[in-house]
């Protein structure tokens, strides 16, 4: 199903990724986060960055418990929980923020 | 835990051209979810799959080079490197990518987990380990 981000059409998978990695934008995370009703705040964007950036460096979406560590160590310790980051993303830190940062499905995430 | 395993992971093929490492890779990163001992070796051309400075656009395939680096988060804490492997392709440790390792609440830390072993300690290392998948 292909989403309309600023004028134009990218293309997602069955479950909403983007197919091509080179399409994302931030308005890709605007949508997708719009079609599940979620107001995106800078909260939100800490995360979606930080998983572009540790795609950037590693070629993988993070395992959930990876980002939980991570973001606890990044961006404080009472973010470090997965009651604080699914508080965020309510279908699941690792499908939907991945989803919103146009990075594929964790790996080992079913 | 008293159930916990030593899992090996044994990689003897080159990165690409066959899917077994991109396989073992990827079965490394599920294993990690199950609280297990993991550590992986690298003998024969799997000694190719940690070298630097890796680049695919040539043949078109994503390179997954990076992804090692990261295997410190998946509390792997043991790569192991045949060095009689290494020598024969004119490698040595200098050529491969250094992995840390840290443990986030105690703040323990491993600056690299990639070690060089000589023939013998590859033996015992397999022979200690509960576990063996071979790719």
């Amino acid at each position: 199903m292909p989403i309309e981000v600023d004028g134009k059409t990218l293309e997602t998978d069955e479950e909403g990724y983007l197919v091509n990695l080179s399409d994302w934008v931030p308005g890709v995370a605007e949508v997708m986060a719009k079609e599940d009703d979620l107001e995106l705040t800078q909260d939100h964007w800490d995360i979606i960055n930080f998983l572009r950036e540790y795609y950037e460096e590693y070629q993988i979406a993070p395992a959930v418990r990876v980002l939980t560590k991570a973001v606890g160590k990044r961006l404080g310790k009472e973010k470090g929980n997965s009651k604080y980051l699914y508080g965020l993303f309510p279908y699941g830190p690792g499908k939907q923020a991945c989803r919103y940062a146009g990075l594929p499905k964790p790996t080992g995430c079913v | 835990m008293s159930d916990t395993k030593n899992f090996m992971f044994l990689n003897r093929r080159a990165p690409y051209g066959t899917i077994y490492a991109w396989e073992s890779l990827e079965v490394v990163l599920i294993a990690a979810a199950f609280e297990q001992n993991v550590s992986l070796m690298f003998v024969d051309d799997g000694v190719y799959e940690l070298t630097k400075g890796q680049d695919t656009a040539g043949i078109g395939m994503k390179n997954f080079s990076p992804t090692y680096r990261t295997l410190g988060d998946y509390e792997v804490r043991h790569m192991y490197v045949d060095k009689a492997s290494l020598e024969a392709r004119g490698l040595t440790a200098d050529d491969l990518v250094e992995v840390e390792w840290e443990d986030w609440e105690t703040e323990e830390s491993v600056d690299n987990i990639v070690e060089v072993v000589d023939s013998d300690r590859v033996a015992e290392l397999l022979e200690e380990s509960d576990v063996v998948f071979s790719f």
